[in-house]
């Protein structure tokens, strides 16, 4: 579903944000992206979603070349931001319907695929409200609704549940879950909680000063008795529970 | 194309959500109207005024749309519409379409309120006026989204209400150019606005096949699709 050879990119400035990314993700796979904050995981996820161009290397994204093709890579994959991008002021069932009608689809095809993403996100019902009136975890939703709007096949989610409480990142990941089960979405997250990554993902990578520091199952990664967290102070020389703000 | 409809529509119906928004816009050349017309008319007329206001309102009003779109940017809203496979002119173009049609909206308000002053113009004129006004209103926009993505977002607000003072008074929109003295009359020919309002006035006086029109309406067009090609660069690289 993804695979990169050498993506590497440097920012105007001289920094490497992300150094010669190579990797593959699988179809069906919750992979989970780690690492402390500016190892590089959000700008390896923006360009793997075509919205930041690579200053090297290649990859091939849901079937189609991310250099030869972006739109096509555009129009089989979903992607949620960190600040998200649900208007405060526009009532959501307007925007939730903009979003589908840019991916080509008609009013109709676009207000059905609307109703079945907000009944599989629990949020049916709250689509009349302005962006404001929504609480963290059903805002964190509504995210994931606009991300759904063409069923993508492949689903990007930066930082999914920073900011929630627990039973909201718990019901969150029982959605990705569900995503999963019923329509067999690939996904890919970054995220800064460990627990996130263990309980959540398939596969995890390690990453630090743009570069994979360590790759695997969350089983195969704890090796020698050691918990993810000392995994990850090993791998990176720090303490995960700093950079989750804890 | 049809993106752009899709979200010119989306657009308008943003601006129709915030009606006093788009009347406070307007509320600045209305002002002018009446507090510095009758003052005005003693020395010109309103048919020579009205236009100048436009232009006033549209760099006042539709030079700031940028905003809007800073709003958007903090608010994820842009980055989410840049994932999709819309073409980047059409994400531009929709948003500021739908900011012409806001200007053309407030322009009628001022055209309404100098009628109730004694204006009086060829309706030709007023119609050919307000297509004036569209092209003027989508050049603008478009860069004013070009400069608010490209500026810190702090600094937009104070550099572009700063920023168009000059543009105005230059444009000639209070008392026309030609009483200027030649240094301020040469400086003014290097606005485009200046070129687009004599073409306006021309156009409410009733002349309409004049050089003068014919270069207001070159500007105008040069001017929209300068705005349109920098705006939609930016947009596809600065708008995260």
């Amino acid at each position: 579903m993804i695979n990169t050879i050498g993506l590497t990119k440097t920012f105007d400035g001289g920094a490497t944000a992300v150094a010669d990314l190579t990797m593959s993700v699988e179809p069906g796979e919750i992979v989970g992206f780690l690492g402390p904050n500016g190892a590089g995981k959000t700008t390896a996820m923006r360009m793997l979603t075509t919205l930041l161009g690579p200053t090297s290397g290649t990859a091939v994204v849901a079937g189609h070349d991310l250099l030869a093709d972006p739109r096509e890579v555009r129009r089989r994959v979903g992607y949620v931001s960190q600040t998200g991008g649900v208007d405060p002021a526009a009532p959501l069932r307007e925007e939730l319907l903009l979003q589908a009608m840019l991916y080509g689809l008609s009013r109709a095809e676009a207000a059905a695929g609307t109703a079945e993403s907000l009944a599989l996100l629990g949020l049916t019902g709250l689509e009349d409200r302005p962006g404001g009136a929504l609480s963290g975890g059903q805002r964190r939703r509504f995210d994931i609704a606009f991300a759904l709007a063409h069923r993508p096949v492949l689903l990007f989610l930066d930082e999914p549940t920073t900011g929630l409480d627990p039973r909201s990142r718990a019901a969150l990941w029982d959605h990705v879950r569900t995503l999963r089960a019923e329509r067999g979405v690939t996904v890919f997250l970054t995220t800064h909680y460990l627990d996130e990554a263990d309980a959540l993902c398939d596969r995890l990578l390690i990453m630090d000063h743009g570069r994979v520091v360590a790759e695997g199952a969350p089983a195969a990664l704890k090796t020698g008795g050691r918990t993810l967290d000392e995994v990850f102070l090993d791998v990176t020389g720090r303490p995960p529970a700093e950079e989750a703000g804890v | 194309m049809r993106d752009t409809w899709i979200l010119f529509r989306h657009s308008v119906r943003a601006s129709l959500r915030q009606k006093a928004g788009v009347l406070f816009g307007a509320v600045q050349p209305l002002l002018f109207l009446l507090l510095f017309g009758p003052i005005f008319v003693t020395i010109g007329t309103w048919e020579t005024l009205v236009p100048g206001l436009i232009v006033q309102l549209g760099l006042t009003s539709t030079g700031l749309a940028g905003f809007g779109v800073v709003f958007d940017r903090r608010s994820g809203v842009l980055e989410r519409l840049r994932v999709t496979p819309a073409s980047r002119l059409s994400l531009l173009l929709g948003r500021v379409l739908g900011n012409a049609v806001t200007l053309v909206a407030q322009t009628l308000l001022l055209v309404a309120a100098g009628y109730a002053f004694g204006m009086r113009a060829p309706l030709a004129g007023l119609a050919a006026g307000l297509a004036l006004v569209v092209v003027l209103g989508t050049g603008l926009a478009a860069l004013s989204y070009a400069i608010a993505l490209t500026m810190d977002e702090h600094l937009f607000a104070p550099v572009m209400s700063t920023a168009v003072v000059p543009l105005v008074l230059l444009s000639g929109s209070f008392l026309p150019m030609s009483m200027a003295p030649g240094w301020l009359d040469a400086l003014s020919h290097a606005s485009p606005f200046r070129y687009v309002l004599e073409a306006l006035r021309e156009l409410f006086a009733g002349r309409y096949a004049s050089a003068t029109v014919v270069t207001g309406v070159a500007v105008a067009v040069a001017f929209a699709a300068i705005g349109l090609l920098v705006g939609t660069r930016v947009f596809g690289e600065r708008a995260a």
